[in-house]
């Protein structure tokens, strides 16, 4: 589904990705894990197109995506930090993204989940962060996408929208959808993830299931094993 | 009753033989003014009828009365000067006078006038003139109602409108001057008026004064001339009433006073030149009501000005109110109105309670570079002018108006 | 493109800044115009605030902006959307409602002022055709500063200075330079620095307007020729133009190599 070979990116001096190489296969829940500026953002954002790696290549279904732009209507992107323009109500950014996608939306099923109706005509700029955050949600799964990229989801939901956006996900899954996930909540990877991506120094340290993980690092607890893991980095 | 006979017949004679008519015309019997003139004696009148005239050269040394019924037309054919008069007692009316004779090295005129006394020019139209009407060494006469129109392309090819010269007691009224070199000279001339004239598109200037004392003129309308009206090297000058037009260039002004002495310049409206007043060595001249608006310069100040007062002006949107030339000032600036004035008046007596200071450091640093008045109006230089106010370093710090006005004076 | 500049500018149209801007330019407008009686006072005061005033406000709104929506821009680049979309229709909502605050606020006391009292008010349609420019070119001027600043603070340090620098330091450099180089003909250079500020070239351009063009001709043959003739007009304009697809272009390239 997702080709990157020997993709470099320095920002300045400082080197974030160093010649990385990882193949993901369409369907299943992909966890991307590593400790801080590790690069999972950066790998992300250069398969959305946002970062401009210095070389390498990344092909989605065998086709090279570099410095094209319509492929992006095959994913879902939920960015880590919501902020939206602060004059717009609700409804009219929902109008707004789904005028810039010229694709199917169920969005009126996902805001009766969230129970952001009560919202709809708020303007953005006076709703909390959590209420944002389910708005970021609602644009990001209302379109019928192969991928869907989730930048640290859970940040500010509170647990009943949790379990919605579990529900959600695994829904995705059982449709056949190539989802990524970047977290540093390990319970919610232990509980999603079917494969998990670990990055270290700018390349692929580690990737295959949790269960593989967990014999490789000899720990029995998900949590204990990318402990091990980022201990190494230190020695 | 045969000696009333004798003596209406003695009346009629006589008076036939002190002021007789002779009519000229094409059908007439006499056709030409030069023919006319030869017939005439002192104190007849030539009437010259609707017509063309191709004459020039025409010699006037009688007390004649020459005058055109139906504005007939002399025609010089670029000749020569076409009257030359030398007489007393005379005068020409109600021709038009077209195609003066152009040369580098002659003054042809319309009419020239040489040492003569009590004449009238009036309501002449001249056209196509060189020099129109030339007068020199004369005394007592009247220019009215005359209309002068050239097409004067170059300054060394063109002549003057009115020009005078060594002359006394004239008096130069309701004139309409254009497209000339300078509209009116004088030169050597005093005790002399120059009333209710309108000077305009004349290519160098409106009016020009040289050595002429104890003159006035008033009422008289000067626009846009190719450099205003200069007024130099004179004594006891009263200038009121007029108007100084949109002389525009680069040197260009309304008024230029060069080397004047004990003048009044009241009531005057400067509007719309590049200079309104360009002060060159002049001393003891009152400035009283005079208006001057919009203009790149009101007055501007570059020879030496000593004990000149101005009172009561109103300066009105000029780009530089005041430029001067040096630090020293003997000069008083007193209850005029600067519409630049941002004063206040809290005791309500009409006077601004905070004196203001005419000269700005913009316009010192544009009179020493000129280009630097592209940057007119710039927050820079509103800046600098600012900083200036609070503490002269480079202007005058006596030239003030302690008793600026609030209100425009009307 | 269009999607994003309209909603850029509804969103910029509904912020309180630009009601604020748009009641101060009324204000001023009208307070000028029929409280003053005296229309060259006003249009002088309004040269002053639109060639200082606008560029600044354009600056502030554009690096404003710019970092603001950083999140939702992007939120928009990973939609099936060309980069240069993105941002040419952020930087046309931006320019547009700032011009449209402009326009309304000093046209409306234009119109009725030029109805009511005297339509010479129109010549000075001048005044909005140049302050409109100016949004555009500072608006273009702070979005390349701020895109190539992703520190906020920096950037907004940088624009600032910016402003300043055209507003004012760039006049206090070329009155130096005219009076040490006095000796020598300084006519083309003149012409040539005026081009090079936006700033400049609006306040000459009203000036013209202001029925001084014969005051600038003072200096020389060169300006004379230049400012007083409608080609000298045509020229400004043309640069102006210049003044904002240079930025524009600039956007674009930098856009082709930015990280986000």
């Amino acid at each position: 589904m997702i080709q990157i070979s020997q993709l470099h990116k320095k920002f300045g001096k400082l080197v974030v990705l160093d010649g990385l190489n990882l193949d993901i296969d369409a369907g299943g829940i992909f966890a991307v894990l590593g400790p801080n500026g590790s690069g999972k953002t950066t790998v992300i954002k250069s398969i959305l197109g946002m970062v401009i790696p210095n070389s390498g290549e990344i092909q989605i279904d065998g086709k090279s995506v570099l410095k094209k732009w319509d492929y992006r209507n095959q994913i879902n992107y939920l960015p880590q930090i919501a902020n939206f323009p602060a004059n717009l109500s609700v409804k009219e950014l929902i109008a707004m993204v789904k005028n810039l996608r010229p694709k199917e939306s169920n969005e009126t099923e996902l805001i009766e989940l969230f129970a952001l109706t009560p919202f709809l005509d708020k303007k953005l700029g006076s709703l909390s962060g959590g209420t944002k955050q389910k708005v970021n949600i609602v644009l990001t799964f209302m379109f019928d996408s192969d991928i869907i990229i989730l930048d640290e989801p859970t940040t500010g939901l509170d647990p009943i929208a949790l379990i919605h956006l579990k529900g959600i996900i695994h829904q995705e899954k059982e449709k056949g959808k190539t989802i990524l996930i970047t977290t540093h909540i390990m319970s919610f990877v232990d509980e999603m993830a079917d494969e998990v991506v670990f990055l270290l120094d700018g390349n692929i340290y580690f990737k295959g299931s949790i269960d593989d993980l967990k014999t490789k690092t000899k720990q029995t607890d998900l949590e204990q094993s990318i402990a091990h893991l980022i201990s190494k980095q230190y020695v | 009753m045969k000696n009333l006979r004798l003596t209406i017949l003695a009346l009629f004679f006589c008076s036939s033989l002190l002021a007789s008519q002779i009519e000229v015309c094409n059908s007439c019997q006499v056709k030409s003014i030069k023919q006319a003139l030869s017939l005439a004696k002192d104190g007849d009148e030539i009437l010259i009828k609707e017509g063309v005239y191709k004459e020039s050269g025409i010699a006037v040394d009688k007390s004649v009365k020459i005058i055109g019924v139906g504005l007939p037309t002399v025609d010089g054919e670029h000749k020569e000067t076409i009257f030359t008069v030398k007489a007393n007692n005379f005068s020409i009316e109600g021709l038009r006078i077209i195609n003066v004779g152009h040369s580098y090295t002659k003054d042809f005129a319309a009419i020239l006038v040489s040492k003569s006394k009590n004449f009238t020019l009036q309501n002449n139209v001249l056209e196509k003139v060189f020099f129109g009407l030339l007068i020199e060494k004369s005394r007592y006469g009247i220019i009215k109602n005359n209309k002068l129109i050239s097409d004067a392309e170059d300054q060394a090819g063109s002549g003057n409108g009115i020009h005078l010269w060594h002359s006394e007691d004239m008096q130069i009224e309701n004139n309409e001057l254009t497209g000339l070199r300078d509209g009116i000279y004088f030169e050597f001339v005093k005790n002399s008026m120059v009333r209710n004239n309108r000077s305009y598109e004349n290519l160098r200037y409106g009016l020009h004064f040289m050595f002429s004392n104890n003159n006035e003129y008033n009422d008289n309308v000067f626009t846009n001339n190719g450099a205003g009206v200069a007024v130099m090297f004179s004594k006891f000058v009263k200038m009121t009433n007029n108007q100084f037009i949109q002389n525009w260039g680069s040197a260009s002004y309304g008024l230029l006073l060069k080397e004047i002495y004990d003048a009044e310049i009241e009531n005057n409206t400067f509007s719309k030149n590049t200079i309104g007043i360009s002060v060159d060595g002049s001393t003891r001249i009152n400035y009283k009501n005079n208006t001057f608006s919009r203009n790149g310069w009101a007055i501007k100040v570059v020879g030496a000005c000593y004990e000149n007062h101005f009172n009561q002006n109103n300066f009105l949107h000029n780009a530089i109110d005041l430029s001067y030339n040096s630090k020293i000032n003997s000069n008083t600036f007193d209850s005029n109105y600067w519409s630049e004035y941002t004063g206040y008046d809290l005791d309500k007596n009409g006077i601004g309670d905070v004196p203001y200071r005419p000269v700005k450091l913009f316009s010192y640093i544009a009179h020493r570079t000129p280009e630097s008045i592209v940057l007119l109006r710039s927050l820079f230089v509103d800046i600098i002018n600012f900083s200036e106010k609070v503490s002269p370093v480079f202007t005058p710090d006596n030239l003030l108006d302690n008793s600026p006005l609030m209100q425009k004076i009307q | 493109m269009f999607k994003i500049l309209k909603y850029s500018f509804y969103d910029l149209m509904r912020s309180r800044w630009s009601y604020v801007y748009f009641a101060f330019y009324l204000a001023l407008g009208f307070v000028l115009l029929f409280l003053n009686n005296d229309v060259d006072k006003a249009i002088i005061t309004l040269l002053n605030i639109i060639i200082v005033l606008t560029p600044l406000i354009g600056t502030i709104f554009g690096v404003m902006y710019y970092y603001n929506s950083k999140e939702f821009t992007e939120l928009l680049l990973a939609q099936p959307m060309k980069r240069n979309t993105i941002f040419l229709g952020q930087y046309l909502g931006i320019s547009i409602s700032l011009t449209l605050s402009l326009i309304l606020g000093l046209g409306i006391p234009f119109l009725l002022y030029g109805i009511f009292m005297s339509s010479a008010i129109f010549d000075f349609g001048l005044l909005l055709v140049v302050g409109s420019f100016l949004n555009f070119i500072f608006v273009a001027l702070a979005y390349n500063i701020a895109l190539s600043n992703s520190n906020k603070i920096k950037g907004f340090g940088y624009a600032i200075l910016m402003w300043l620098f055209l507003a004012v330091i760039y006049d206090g450099l070329f009155l130096i330079s005219l009076m040490v180089f006095n000796e020598y003909p300084l006519d083309n250079f003149s012409l040539l620095a005026t081009m090079f500020n936006p700033i400049d070239l609006s306040r000459i351009l009203i000036l013209l307007k202001l029925d001084i063009s014969a005051l600038l001709g003072y200096t020389g043959a060169v300006f004379k020729k230049f400012f007083g003739t409608n080609f000298g007009l045509v020229i400004s304009l043309f640069v102006m133009s210049l003044w904002v697809l240079i930025p524009v272009w600039r956007i674009q390239r930098k856009l082709r190599k930015k990280d986000f």
